[in-house]
């Protein structure tokens, strides 16, 4: 070990890094649930695809942008191609800077795979790729940096535990410009579109909270009091997230829903991300109350408007992430967190500096995907045609079933000349 | 009294229906079923296996209707359910000797007539 790591905390960091990878193939599995049996794959593919693409561009240039010194709104290359990243402690933890980098990299995995939400069942899969690696690098690398890597809104004071700012604001407002850009699917508002199977929804969200409590409780670096804060705060909220659902629900239509459970679940885990190792665990669960509010009612309204933001990315997010960041400054305590106190304990400024972030992401994050698409727009297609749309993304883009039958699945053989001489002779003898 | 089986998309159901609506057509089943019809085969892969799927997804619709509205039916099947690439689907109409409403008893043209639209 280099001088300056400590073993418990780079065990832990080893660990939270692996938890947080795991979130995004659990959140393929939420998203898959929630679509059409025929866009199963396409949509989980879109997650996978953020595995590869995400990891690539950060390796590359994003963690330079966002991690290394520059101005104010983005760093420099000096850490480029992973230039001068190894062993040695990442300043301001006891962590090797490599580990820094792997775990820094699952971030900006989940958060572009997230964006995905909002263009599921009609985007085509090759300009999404080259969506998510473009993305990656012009939106989520210079809000981390704003938020994490020395950017303006760290040095203004704006308190991001884990990632209200780069992550769910950044996915919820982008996806919001997505689905404008892209446009609602086909029959969008004329024609119900059920979720094809609630066990997977349930089950993504499970793995997702699981996966949560690295990165809510790796967010502090070290297995200090920060971060058994953010990790028990990990547990409370979104539990009384999903009590406050439950009410919600039942109040609403009288049943308690299983789709509406795993979405309390993520809007719970998402509303405690920026807060978890600020605030008291008794504030911690108040949040988990207040967060569920209005995310509820933002999911309830969208599908009554034309807006087809298809897996409320911007409800369970953009919405839940915002009011974790403002909630930071009403009731941060210095006693719990030893760094800042919000407006109930005295420090009005601190509800300020988060209401600038408020501000600034999403209209950061909102305004850079909209041009994307649109330039992107201008050079291919981004949408499947409505022949595509109709018969399902799973066979156009990957030639594949999620649930094929295999009846009258006829075996080609590897030598395709062999095949087409059987199938002559097979004709000729129908004949 | 004829029995409209009509062989559809199922990605044109939702139009069939809609069209089978306007034309007043109320009663009808439906049943997802497989089959070959001359239409390019799809080819998928999976890891080493490539297969050619040789039996394609079909919604079969059947509306048994009194004569006068046995047209109607044909064309609102046609209309809903037409892409112009091969794979559309087939209409069969083949006659019916005898229908029975269950809770009442009533048969034929009365029995295919629904509740309200005599």
């Amino acid at each position: 070990m280099s001088a300056g790591v400590n073993a418990g905390d780079t065990a832990w960091m080893l660990v939270a890094t692996a938890l947080v990878l795991l979130m995004t193939p659990a959140l393929g599995l939420f998203y898959a649930g929630l679509v059409r049996s025929k866009n199963t794959l396409n949509t989980f593919m879109m997650c996978v695809a953020a595995l590869a693409i995400a990891t690539i561009t950060w390796a590359a240039i994003g963690y330079s942008l966002a991690f290394s010194e520059g101005n104010g709104f983005i760093g420099g290359f000096d850490h480029a191609f992973l230039q001068g990243v190894d062993f040695t402690p990442r300043e301001g933890t006891a962590i090797p800077g490599l580990l820094f980098f792997a775990f820094q990299a699952t971030f900006c995995i989940i958060t572009t795979a997230l964006v995905s939400g909002a263009v599921v069942e009609r985007m085509r899969f090759g300009p999404f790729l080259v969506f998510s690696a473009v993305w990656s690098i012009v939106v989520y690398a210079p809000l981390a940096h704003w938020a994490w890597g020395g950017g303006w809104l760290q040095a203004q004071g704006t308190l991001d535990f884990a990632g209200g700012v780069p992550v769910e604001m950044a996915s919820g407002f982008s996806a919001l410009a997505a689905a404008l850009v892209v446009g609602a699917r086909r029959d969008y508002g004329r024609q119900a579109f059920l979720p094809h199977n609630a066990v997977y929804v349930l089950l993504g969200a499970g793995l997702l909270w699981f996966g949560w409590f690295g990165f809510n409780g790796g967010s502090g670096f070290s297995v200090g009091n920060a971060s058994i804060l953010a990790f028990v705060n990990t547990l409370l909220t979104p539990a009384c997230a999903l009590a406050t659902w439950f009410i919600l629900d039942i109040v609403r239509a009288r049943h308690v829903t299983a789709i509406g459970a795993a979405t309390a679940i993520i809007v719970g885990c998402v509303a405690i991300t920026p807060a978890a190792g600020f605030i008291s665990p008794g504030w911690a669960m108040a949040l988990g109350v207040v967060a569920a509010v209005p995310s509820y009612a933002v999911i309830m309204w969208r599908p009554r408007t034309r807006v087809d933001e298809t897996l409320d990315v911007l409800g369970a997010h953009g919405l839940a992430g915002f009011v974790g960041i403002l909630f930071i400054g009403l009731v941060a305590g210095s006693s719990w967190n030893g760094v800042a106190d919000g407006a109930i304990y005295g420090d009005w400024g601190q509800l300020g500096e988060q209401a600038v972030a408020a501000v600034a992401t999403p209209a950061y994050a909102f305004g850079v995907t909209f041009v994307l698409l649109k330039l992107l727009g201008l050079v291919t297609p981004l949408r499947a045609t409505a022949y595509q749309e109709a018969i399902g993304l799973d066979i156009v883009a990957h030639g594949e079933e999620a649930y094929a039958t295999g009846e009258g699945a006829i075996l080609v053989a590897h030598d395709g000349a062999v095949e087409v001489e059987r199938e002559a002779e097979r004709e000729k003898a129908l004949v | 009294m004829k029995l409209v089986i009509g062989i559809v998309r199922p990605e044109k159901v939702n139009d069939v229906l809609e069209s089978l609506y306007r034309a007043r057509v109320r009663g009808l089943s439906m049943t997802r079923v497989q089959g070959h019809g001359g239409e390019l085969d799809r080819v998928e892969t999976y890891r080493g296996t490539t297969v050619r799927m040789g039996l394609s997804e079909k919604v079969r619709f059947e509306i048994a209707v009194s004569d006068e509205f046995v047209d109607p039916t044909i064309d609102a099947l046609c209309e809903g359910g037409r892409t112009g690439e091969v794979g559309d689907g087939k209409i069969f109409v083949v006659p019916l000797e005898r229908v029975v409403r269950i809770r009442t008893g009533e048969s034929d043209t009365s029995a295919v007539t629904p509740v309200g639209a005599a």
